[in-house]
């Protein structure tokens, strides 16, 4: 009888689980249905939308298209691990500055998303806007967050409040 | 999605044994585009073989020929300094794909690799003779504005949708491949099958077969090589049609040219007519879309995708226009 089952460990916002997983399970449903940490949301489920973005080793990526049993053993940030204690992250109080969400879905996958961004920029990452030296100006910041959809369209807001937290 | 068991391979040899002797087996390289298939039920595999702690994850000068694993991420290949100094279309094409997070995750291979995003291919509930050989091609008649205009059969008009793979076409990259006979090379021009009356059989290499790299060869026109795409969105969409080019000019006249088109038919589509016609030929706009027509002569466009034969020559036209002009 095939193993259809794994055990992994995800450290996760920096504590280390042990799971047994059905290897069926995407890293975004160990998140949510094993681990309580519901901040990462299933939107479309296919990579398509950007709401389950997480950093996988300070990455950003979709987590709805990983196997959990493909990542075993790295290190996961969700939204819920972002501020030490009650003090925002950064970006966390941009987007709270500039209204930069309505009904606040895909809130979770844009703030991790844009914390990707940044650190990409800054390592020097070109676009296809742009070959990497330019800053983060709008045109950069749509490009590089288009794989994150607003379907309430608060795109004005998340672009300044991207763009707020690049400047320092 | 099927139950499915999991391994990781440790080596080459070990995880070719185990796909090559298993039709229920696949490699499991960042996903991206497999992952999204199990979910649709278009890929039910039994055992998935996970190939990304195999050592094929750098990018390496090998004396002028540049060398790079199957496991390199979009993000770092498009990143890759002697990428973007050698061949920026490459670059331009990664970047021009998939968003950010997907990026970081999907890898050269698996890009080599994926499968056509058309409709019917992507829904089990319908017939296609990619999916299930002999069940029929709805997109013919149906939904196909985005689908193929050139190199298609009456059995499949699907188009392959990567972006990567065209730049690599028109920069006569080779495709590293391990089967159970070994490694070999494989011309990227050669890796795809035509689509004849077996569109379910894409590639020319072995089932099982491990692609480990590509192998891109010197050719120094390619610093100036570029990548332009058409989509009906600014960003993070497939294209309707692409093109990337290098090309060398001498005293006003062609000396060496590359093309290759994507969105255009099942495979990159390495426009060798056009290449010919436009050889030692003045650098004109005239001549660039004699040679695109050229080229062009061949499509054979379905009720609503002939748009794509004079999107495809204008862009042709543009791209080869831009780089004779020099740098914008």
């Amino acid at each position: 009888m095939p193993q259809l089952s794994s055990t992994v460990r995800l450290v996760v916002n920096g504590t280390a689980y042990d799971l047994e997983v059905d290897n069926r399970t995407t890293l975004l449903d160990a998140l949510r249905e094993r681990l309580n940490l519901t901040g990462a949301k299933k939107g479309c489920d296919h990579g398509q939308c950007g709401a389950c973005t997480v950093l996988l080793d300070g990455r950003r990526v979709d987590s709805c298209l990983l196997f959990a049993v493909a990542v075993d053993g790295r290190s996961v940030t969700t939204v819920e691990g972002l501020a030490p204690g009650d003090e925002l992250h950064p970006m966390q109080a941009a987007f709270l500055a500039h209204d930069a969400f309505q009904c606040g879905y895909c809130t979770p996958g844009q703030i991790c998303s844009a914390i990707g961004v940044l650190d990409e920029a800054a390592a020097g990452w070109p676009s296809a806007v742009s070959d990497g030296t330019a800053v983060l100006d709008e045109d950069e910041i749509r490009e590089r967050m288009s794989g994150n959809l607003c379907r309430c369209g608060a795109y004005p807001q998340i672009v300044a409040a991207v763009a707020e937290v690049w400047r320092g | 999605m099927r139950e499915f068991a999991y391994t990781r391979a440790t080596d080459v040899d070990t995880a070719v044994a185990l796909v090559a002797d298993n039709p229920g087996a696949r490699y499991l390289g960042g996903g991206t585009n497999l992952v999204d298939l199990m979910k649709l039920g278009v890929e039910r595999p039994e055992l998935l073989v996970d190939v990304t702690g195999l050592p094929l994850d750098e990018v390496v000068d090998d004396g002028g020929t540049l060398r790079v694993g199957a496991l390199v991420r979009n993000s770092d290949l498009a990143a890759h300094p002697l990428v973007r100094a050698r061949y920026p279309a490459l670059s331009q094409a990664v970047l021009a794909g998939a968003s950010g997070q997907l990026r970081n995750v999907a890898t050269t291979g698996g890009n080599l690799l994926q499968r056509t995003r058309c409709l019917y291919f992507t829904d089990p509930a319908k017939p296609c003779n990619k999916r299930r050989p002999g069940s029929g091609c709805p997109a013919i008649r149906g939904e196909h504005h985005n689908l193929a205009i050139l190199g298609a059969s009456a059995h499949c008009v699907a188009t392959h949708p990567s972006d990567l793979a065209v730049a690599l076409a028109a920069l006569d990259a080779r495709v590293l491949v391990h089967d159970l006979a070994g490694p070999r090379e494989v011309p990227l021009d050669d890796f795809y099958r035509p689509v004849d009356d077996r569109p379910d059989l894409e590639l020319t290499v072995p089932d099982g077969a491990l692609v480990t790299g590509v192998a891109l060869p010197p050719l120094p026109m390619a610093a100036g090589s570029r990548y332009r795409k058409v989509r009906e969105r600014a960003s993070y969409a497939f294209a309707v049609a692409s093109v990337a080019a290098a090309l060398d000019v001498a005293g006003g006249r062609v000396r060496d040219v590359r093309i290759a088109l994507g969105a255009v038919a099942s495979r990159p589509w390495r426009a060798r007519v056009a290449e010919r016609t436009l050889a030692g030929e003045p650098a004109t706009e005239a001549a660039f879309a004699a040679a695109a027509e050229a080229e062009l002569d061949a499509a054979r466009p379905l009720r609503d995708n002939a748009y794509k034969v004079p999107l495809v020559r204008d862009l042709v036209v543009g791209v080869l226009r831009d780089m004779a002009g020099g740098p914008p």
